[in-house]
């Protein structure tokens, strides 16, 4: 079985409802072959349902789930060759390392299940450990004995449901540039669901962002983070400042905006087709604080007293209140410049084309609050 | 319950030895000496007792006269062997029953769950005697399931069951009652509850991922129970198979109640020779000739299984 | 088939639980029977008679007050005795721990039968009369262990940190053991007595061993009745048994749910 073409994993119109309670509604998703794609989204979103419903260990309410052309809606678990690294690894504390690596292998009759399973651990680097419980490992070395015991299999779809979660910060960040390499050695298709932004962003191509059953969006990490098409997403990954804005005029290449009564700019492209009343959205370190009469021309720039100022090593945190009560939150980095003291009036101000706009009918709000919670 | 002895939870690394050492012994020491004194002592005594020579009349002297043992033992094998065989059957027969049982109640009853355990408990709480007699009331030739089977016209399935028993030696004719069927019948119902508590507080702490994880890598429900979930529940299998074993092999409430002169174990002769008969040798060396043998399946049985949890 | 496939396992689990009750069943309902004959085997008529007249029958009445009175002995000393082992076993660091241990456990492991007889060659050997006092002595000896088993599961499973919590809020250890952790240990203990009061109020076969014609006990009084005719009020006696375990078992899930949902 090992590395036959299978195909891209493909989740059309697929619902799952508990009772009253929608867990995932209508999704219709293309995961391609051999990509790290993510699942990203707060705790009670959907994202561990559909990864469940793909592993077999739950079935859709409708839709329907195929690899390449091979419709796996209904089949059992043990049916198919997907693959599931467990959240708390789930793994077998009555055998030794090497029976849980193989067991996925003689379990399907593998005649050579022993040199696989210990090129597994070798892959893992745990080759050492083979005859040891599980118990007498630590966080992260389980960790890798979950995934070795998955990849060994070679399956079609490999799911991770926040493999990473139990692990410390260091060690969380140490294995995600190990799964990303271990991703790139064997070519499998990865779908990692998580709801930690950084790590999505970190190791995968393509991230889907979910909220309250829905996909909300999904794109490269980059174009997630730069352009974000919703309130959510710009809340949910990273910060963002969000201003009330109103259309004044378009031109050919140009929105003209008024912000609370300051004129702004931002390009034509970018205006979400139809709406006048806007977000405008801008990444706290893509906002500068420019010092008096230095304001170049082409840049939108706004007043206000710096009311908290935090160093974060890297860079500096400060709150800027706006002279209509709201706050913004701006970055710099610690490049040797000055820092703005507290109290002081500053000049901000940024590239028009670094900001975004989304349709003002959504929260503002929205996804910011959780990832506090997380 | 008995069962937290052998199941339980498990002992917590005790913690720090405070000052004064002498706090342990001092809370140790009644509940031992009663243990040392009226379980230890008596068990010399037993042993004692069982290689003298004398009667009850003029006393008895020490002799260590071993022949007793060859006696008891070449005189009555055929009930010390009955005894460990129909207690054997019986704990086949709660673990058969009582894993379905424990698995339902772990898993499948939802908030029914306390219910059922407190109905499983219960009966524990009325008179074992009684609740053994009541059996007499069921399997009598006129008895409850006589009566259930002549008036739902099933009476065809009781005969049946009956040829099936005579067929394999458990009945000698048509009668239910005072047979080796009614015994193992008793026996597996007054253990039962000993094998389902320890298999139950086994099954509930299963961890389902492991299930779902075992299916992930191919593997049936079949082979899941039996590379899976089998394997994990043992403790709870090798408790629940010792709680019922041990009481089964010393009991003959049940073979006195429910069964015949041909069902006689080897518990009946130990209190007719003590109490009647006032063979004192014989029956002590009958005892612990049934102690040593229980004693040896316990050793055997947990190095087989290869559970530390006991004890 | 799908369907049995699938619920095979809740069938079988009803099935067993009613040949667990069944016997039950049958003690309750023929405690309403008139019998024609000495024997309470066979229906007959519905009646209130056995109710009406529980301790019509000599002797009967006064092995039941006698079990009671053992049995409230031997629990509540075998109580005082075993929470003190369980103390000593869940919070100590000892030599002869293990030891202890396997003390604890044996009588667990003996036969009834053994324990019985081996307590009589003592009492022989000793000259002591068998009667009220060898019975007790008997009765606290095998409920003991079990009091500790289930004490100590409770003690084990105590947070440390409550009683460390306790000390830093200026608790001496008396005050300590006596505000957090005994009223944190006393579902166990009950427990355990509970436990102790029906093994010692059900045992026939040490008591047998240990008993005299004057102290009978009300299984002894069951056993020497299913020779020569048992008369209906047994089962009245079994009924309230069963029906007040129920009822104690019951209440007592009760009143613990309802206090943790006001914790909750």
């Amino acid at each position: 079985m090992a590395g036959h073409a299978s195909g891209d994993l493909v989740l059309s119109g697929v619902s799952r409802v508990y009772d009253t309670f929608t867990a995932v509604d209508n999704i219709d998703l293309v995961i391609p072959q051999g990509s790290f794609f993510a699942l990203l989204g707060p705790s009670g979103c959907g994202k561990t349902t559909t990864l469940r419903m793909v592993a077999g260990l739950e079935q859709p309410t409708a839709g329907t789930i195929s690899i390449g052309d091979h419709d796996i809606t209904a089949t059992k678990p043990y049916q198919r060759n997907v693959n599931t690294v467990f959240q708390n690894y789930a793994l077998f504390p009555h055998l030794d390392i090497l029976d849980n690596v193989a067991f996925g292998l003689r379990q399907r009759g593998v005649k050579d299940w022993k040199p696989k399973a210990m090129e597994a651990l070798e892959l893992v680097e745990l080759a050492h450990v083979a005859k040891k419980k599980p118990t007498q490992l630590s966080g992260g070395m389980q960790q890798r004995v979950a995934l070795a015991r998955a990849v060994v299999n070679r399956p079609d779809v490999l799911l991770l449901d926040e493999p990473l979660g139990a692990l410390d910060l260091k060690l969380r960040r140490q294995m995600q540039i190990e799964l990303k390499r271990i991703q790139q050695e064997v070519g499998l298709t990865f779908v990692h669901v998580t709801h930690d932004q950084e790590e999505a962003m970190t190791m995968a191509d393509t991230i889907a962002v979910m909220n309250a059953g829905k996909l909300q969006q999904v794109g490269d990490p980059g174009t997630l983070y730069e352009k974000p098409e919703s309130t959510f997403a710009a809340n949910f990954l990273g910060q963002s400042n969000l201003l009330r804005a109103t259309v004044k005029g378009v031109s050919a290449e140009i929105a003209s905006l008024d912000v609370h009564g300051i004129p702004m700019t931002v390009p034509a492209a970018s205006l979400p087709g139809g709406a006048s009343e806007l977000w405008l959205g801008i990444r706290p370190e893509k906002v500068r604080i420019i010092s008096e009469g230095t304001e170049a021309a082409g840049l939108n720039t706004l007043r206000g007293e710096v009311t908290d100022v935090s160093f974060l090593g890297v860079a500096t945190q400060y709150l800027i209140a706006m002279p209509w009560g709201r706050e913004l939150t701006v970055v710099q980095q610690n490049d040797g410049m000055p820092r703005a003291a507290l109290g002081s009036n500053v000049c901000l101000g940024w590239v028009p084309a670094n900001s975004f706009v989304l349709d003002a009918s959504q929260d503002a709000d929205a996804g910011a609050q959780l990832v506090e919670d997380e | 319950m008995a069962v937290t002895t052998l199941t339980g939870a498990p002992v917590a690394a005790p913690r720090r030895a405070r000052r004064g050492a002498a706090v342990p012994y001092l809370l140790l020491v009644p509940g031992l000496l009663w243990l040392v004194v009226f379980f230890v002592v008596p068990m010399v005594s037993l042993a004692s007792q069982s290689l003298q020579t004398g009667d009850v009349d003029n006393g008895y002297t020490m002799t260590w006269n071993f022949a007793t043992y060859a006696d008891a033992l070449s005189t009555y094998w055929p009930q010390l062997l009955r005894s460990l065989i129909y207690a054997g059957i019986a704990t086949l027969l709660t673990l058969a029953l009582g894993y379905p049982l424990a698995w339902f109640i772990a898993h499948r009853s939802g908030r029914y769950k306390n219910f059922l355990l407190v109905l499983v408990i219960a009966p524990f709480f009325t008179s074992f005697l009684i609740r053994t007699l009541a059996w007499q009331t069921i399997l009598g030739d006129s008895g409850l399931l006589a009566q259930i089977a002549l008036r739902t016209h099933t009476d065809f399935l009781l005969t049946g069951f009956k040829e099936g028993l005579k067929a394999v030696g458990l009945i000698n004719n048509d009668q239910l009652l005072f047979s080796p069927f009614a015994v193992i019948c008793g026996l597996t119902y007054n253990f039962l509850p000993f094998m389902v508590l320890p298999l139950y507080s086994n099954l509930e702490r299963l961890d389902h991922r492991l299930v779902e994880a075992a299916g992930d890598l191919y593997a049936s429900p079949v082979q899941a129970f039996r590379r899976v979930i089998w394997p994990l529940s043992l403790p709870g299998v090798v408790a629940g198979t010792l709680l019922t074993f041990i009481p089964a092999a010393g009991d003959y409430i049940n073979s006195v109640l429910l069964g015949s002169t041909r069902t006689v174990m080897i518990g009946q002769v130990i209190d007719a020779q003590f109490l009647r008969v006032l063979d004192y040798p014989t029956a002590a060396a009958l005892s612990f000739i049934l102690m040593l043998i229980i004693v040896a399946f316990v050793i055997t049985y947990v190095r087989r299984a290869g559970t530390e949890e006991l004890v | 088939m799908a369907w049995l496939r699938r619920n095979l396992v809740i069938i079988v689990g009803i099935l067993v639980m009613i040949y667990i009750l069944l016997p039950n069943l049958v003690v309750i309902i023929f405690s309403f029977n008139k019998p024609l004959g000495r024997y309470n085997y066979q229906w007959n008529e519905f009646s209130f008679d056995a109710w009406t007249n529980v301790c019509g029958v000599p002797g009967m009445c006064q092995s039941v007050g006698l079990s009671l009175q053992i049995g409230l002995i031997a629990s509540l000393t075998a109580a005082v005795l075993g929470t003190m082992v369980a103390f000593a076993l869940g919070r100590y660091r000892f030599r002869g721990r293990s030891g202890t241990n396997l003390l604890i456990f044996l009588p667990m492991a003996t036969p009834e039968v053994v324990m019985g007889s081996s307590l009589l060659t003592l009492f022989i050997a000793m000259g002591i009369p068998t009667g009220r006092t060898t019975i007790l002595i008997a009765h606290i000896m095998f409920c003991l262990s079990f009091v500790v088993v289930t004490v100590k599961a409770r003690v084990a499973s105590l947070d440390p940190r409550l009683e460390q919590a306790a000390a830093d809020l200026y608790a001496n250890e008396f005050q300590t053991f006596r505000k957090v952790t005994l009223p944190l240990v006393l579902p166990g203990i009950a427990a355990g007595t509970l436990l102790a009061f029906s093994l010692s109020f059900d045992d026939y076969i040490i008591t047998n061993f240990n008993a005299s014609p004057e102290s009978v006990t009300f299984p002894m009084y069951v056993w020497g009745a299913a020779q020569r005719g048992t008369p209906v009020q047994i089962n009245v006696i079994g009924t309230v048994m069963f029906l007040g375990a129920l009822a104690v078992v019951v209440i007592g899930q009760v009143v613990s749910s309802r206090r943790n949902r006001k914790v909750a």
